[in-house]
């Protein structure tokens, strides 16, 4: 869907009205900043209690705060982290790690896809802007309308900064916190099943299409049960692969069925 | 927590993977994106998502002692708290809360 929107969108157009082209930096420095906190602030409820989570969880395994901090300075993907509790928990190989990152970031690819052109022209924050695109930031970043005494560039640029910012303070929290504070801690793994609970309800309820998002799961209880615990989950993702190939074909018989 | 050093090559891993995933459509994808990426893009999120529950309750078994019952009322509970209030960080609270209360003091 979004896909459709970043090919029908007159980008050019609307990068235009939001820089003033005669001015090289259009809107001051300060509204800029400000404008960008301000929109971050919901990110920033979000983000310091989904990251404190992570920091709990992964202080729990045994992993302290430089961890939490080095993870989410260097990965900042927020459902990823959670998974990568577990996958460093269980000692988990690096192909495995490698394939269950592809699979749970993929939809990051269609993130990058609709702000090529909003980022094409945003010079050295660019690599920064590209590796701190996650959902969130998104959401925000690929609204149209921009006060006019902001400059776009820096906006981006800030706004992707404090939402990283929020995200490690989080996980540090967290960490620090579990570490301190000394509770029966027993079930709080429960945050990350949540976690996803809550996005598959939200999925659901954005399509009509539930095919998907049945065979996931049916195809991954079946590998458990075939193949046990420890090993899967590689069949998994690829049976999911396979089943998604599968129902596209039938979408493609059925609808040309008049084809030849 | 297992060897630090297999732990560091993990992250590195997932943080370079992660990387890579954002950055591709900017260096690969500037005209047309495949189809099959297209297609897989629409419907995989829907599928990991399940596969992801899934992968979180791995561990339950229907013959223990607790016969699952704490993981399936949980699980309900958060998705119908979601479905009811449409707020994560609540649902994702109270979700936990109430598992870590049905484990620790009920079942």
């Amino acid at each position: 869907m979004r896909k459709e929107n970043n090919t029908t969108k007159p980008g050019r157009s609307e990068l235009s009205s939001a820089t003033r082209p005669a001015a090289g930096h259009s809107g001051s420095f300060r509204s800029t900043v400000r404008y960008a906190f301000l929109s971050s602030l919901p990110v920033m409820a979000g983000y310091l209690v989904l990251g404190t989570g992570f920091g709990v969880l992964l202080q729990d395994k045994g992993y302290n705060w430089l961890w939490a901090a080095l993870m989410s300075v260097t990965i900042f993907a927020g459902s990823m982290q959670y998974v990568a509790v577990d996958l460093l928990s269980g000692g988990a190989t690096l192909i495995a790690a490698a394939l269950m990152t592809v699979l749970v970031n993929i939809r990051h690819l269609f993130y990058g896809l609709t702000m090529l052109e909003k980022y094409s022209d945003t010079g050295w924050r660019k690599p920064y802007l590209i590796f701190a695109l996650t959902d969130e930031t998104f959401s925000l970043v690929c609204s149209p309308d921009l006060p006019e005494d902001v400059d776009r560039k820096n906006y981006y640029f800030f706004l992707s900064l404090m939402n990283q910012c929020y995200w490690i303070t989080g996980s540090i929290i967290g960490a620090v916190a579990g570490a301190a504070l000394s509770f029966n801690s027993a079930g709080i793994d429960f945050a990350m099943t949540a976690l996803f609970v809550v996005i598959f309800v939200e999925q659901w309820e954005k399509t009509k299409q539930h095919l998907p998002a049945i065979l996931g799961i049916a195809v991954t209880v079946a590998c458990r049960l075939l193949f046990g615990t420890e090993s899967f989950l590689i069949p998994s993702m690829l049976g999911i692969l396979a089943a998604m190939f599968l129902i596209k074909g039938k979408d493609k018989k059925g609808e040309g069925g008049n084809e030849r | 927590m297992i060897d630090p050093v297999h732990s560091l090559l993990l992250i590195a891993v997932i943080a370079g993977v992660t990387a890579l995933i954002r950055f591709l459509p900017f260096l690969v994808f500037h005209k047309g994106t495949p189809k099959t990426v297209l297609y897989l893009g629409k419907v995989l999120p829907y599928a990991i998502m399940g596969m992801l529950v899934v992968y979180c309750l791995k561990d339950i078994s229907i013959t223990g002692s607790t016969h699952a019952i704490p993981e399936f009322l949980a699980v309900a509970a958060t998705a119908l708290l979601h479905k009811w209030k449409h707020n994560t960080l609540l649902s994702i609270l109270a979700g936990t809360v109430f598992y870590m209360v049905l484990i620790q003091l009920v079942f």
